[in-house]
């Protein structure tokens, strides 16, 4: 093979003159993370409420929050991302769409990108937040009502604290997930990590150089997450119970 | 105190309650036995309407547990139950356990709760184990923190559901003698066991189910002596033998 290696190439000044080739990864790296981390608060929060609302008694209140999870699971993320981006300010209000589409061509990027990753990996924390939640003893939730809490304080104090620390394992993998799944927004223009690698190719020429930077910077960051999740876990281990002391 | 009058429930075709009627007085030791699958722990969760029933009534001090206008939580925080596997909240330390409820639920300050938690830990003899965790404890001591869960709350009455039964044998007295105690204080107590020794103790009358049905309702010393029904007559004597 006759490759002429160049990891030199990260110190060039870059095509648009005003940064390194290096900045350009940076500024990938800070997009990713700050689409990721955004979406996986929002997933979470989302998720939590829709796992906690596939057990509730009430049956059309678990009977949307199935209709939730099917729709945002069943649906491949490269559409549900077309869907965000391209159909549905389409479908706002005229005098709202149009100033929608008028307003910073990366805000509309990021803002698409970062609803559907959300709402794509909602759906999977939530079936997580209701797998933990049906694997705690049935008499836990009756424990908590016998003593006269209601059925929201029941969650709250007993079936909630158990069923997130039973499920953050999974859930460690779904926030890895989320970094991974965010190299799709790629393709629609927004400039995070994988796209500025890409770019880096057509630029630059070394394309072996621009991705192993960009699989160490998703590396770097998969391994941070794990790092994190794992200090999470030990925090919250339970004495006697769960891998506690 | 406890009245349940005509109870019936049913899962689809199954009845798991057929027309249960009995009453618990202020004050009385009612034992319910009979062999498995016979109603016993569905009658007592219908007490506190842990379980919905279809027809009949069940009055606890004076209000309608099957009334949809009953405030079931406020209920339920005045009368305290004892399962069969505990559930202690895992997460929370033994005063933790001990406190959450009086706080959330009655309203009561931090220090006091503590204060009424720790008096009750002493009472049935685990004042060392206040910091632990309940998968610290054995199975009797998580019992015996149950029951100190509980009367934290002031119940007006206590129902126990096979407290003993998940227990190891050498657990089961330490358990037992917390109940006994209980009873000779005066505690007005519904417990589904299959202690006949405790029923024989401290019991006023003993209730023995079959199949959905209140089959014996009668003072302990007529059903020891004298069961009425052949089931239960079939029932002591394959318990009373061990």
């Amino acid at each position: 093979m006759n490759y002429q290696w160049h990891w030199g190439v990260f110190l060039q000044p870059s095509a648009s003159g005003d940064d390194t080739y290096l900045g350009w990864m940076l500024s990938g790296l800070k997009m990713t993370i700050a689409l990721s981390l955004s979406a996986w608060v929002l997933a979470l929060a989302l998720g939590a409420l829709i796992g906690v609302l596939r057990t509730a008694p009430n049956k059309w209140l678990a009977g949307f929050a199935t209709a939730y999870v099917e729709l945002f699971r069943n649906i491949p993320l490269l559409v549900q991302l077309f869907i965000w981006y391209f159909v549905l300010p389409e479908l706002l209000p005229e005098s709202i769409g149009n100033a929608y589409k008028q307003s910073n061509p990366m805000l509309q990027q990021f803002l698409a990108s970062m609803i559907c990753l959300a709402l794509f990996t909602s759906a999977r924390v939530a079936e997580q937040v209701r797998a933990g939640i049906n694997s705690l003893p049935k008499g836990q939730k009756n424990a908590g009502l016998a003593l006269g809490f209601t059925l929201p304080q029941t969650y709250r104090f007993v079936i909630l604290p158990m069923a997130f620390r039973l499920v953050v394992p999974p859930l460690t993998s779904e926030f890895l997930n989320i970094f991974k799944n965010s190299a799709v927004c790629s393709t629609i223009g927004l400039l995070e990590l994988a796209a500025q690698g890409r770019q880096l190719v057509d630029y630059t020429a070394q394309p072996y150089e621009s991705f192993i930077a960009v699989t160490v910077a998703y590396l770097l960051i998969n391994v941070t997450v794990m790092f994190l999740m794992r200090k999470v876990e030990h925090r919250v281990a339970v004495p006697g119970y769960l891998g506690g002391k | 105190m406890i009245k349940i009058s005509n109870v019936s429930k049913n899962y689809g075709a199954f009845d798991v309650l057929k027309d249960c009627s009995t009453t618990v007085q202020k004050g009385e030791v009612v034992v319910v036995c009979g062999p498995s699958g016979s109603g016993k722990s569905t009658l007592i969760k219908c007490v506190n309407g842990l379980e919905p029933f279809q027809s009949g009534e069940i009055i606890v001090d004076g209000t309608s547990v099957g009334d949809p206008k009953t405030n079931l939580s406020k209920l339920r925080s005045r009368v305290g139950m004892v399962f069969q596997h505990f559930e202690l909240f895992p997460h929370m330390s033994i005063t933790e356990n001990l406190a959450i409820a009086q706080i959330k639920v009655l309203g009561r300050k931090q220090d006091e709760a503590m204060d009424k938690g720790l008096k009750l830990l002493d009472r049935v003899g685990l004042k060392a184990h206040a910091h632990k965790f309940p998968g610290q404890l054995s199975g009797g001591q998580q019992q015996r923190v149950a029951i100190a869960r509980a009367l934290a709350m002031d119940p007006i009455c206590m129902l126990f559901d096979e407290p003993t039964s998940a227990l190891d044998p050498e657990m089961i007295n330490e358990v037992l003698d917390v109940m006994t105690e209980l009873a000779q204080e005066g505690m007005t107590m519904m417990c589904v066991t299959h202690e006949m020794g405790f029923a024989k103790r401290v019991a006023n009358r003993v209730i023995f189910m079959d199949h959905g049905r209140i089959v014996e309702d009668d003072s302990k010393e007529a059903f020891f002596a004298n069961p009425r029904s052949e089931r239960a007559q079939q029932f002591l004597a394959k318990i009373l033998h061990h």
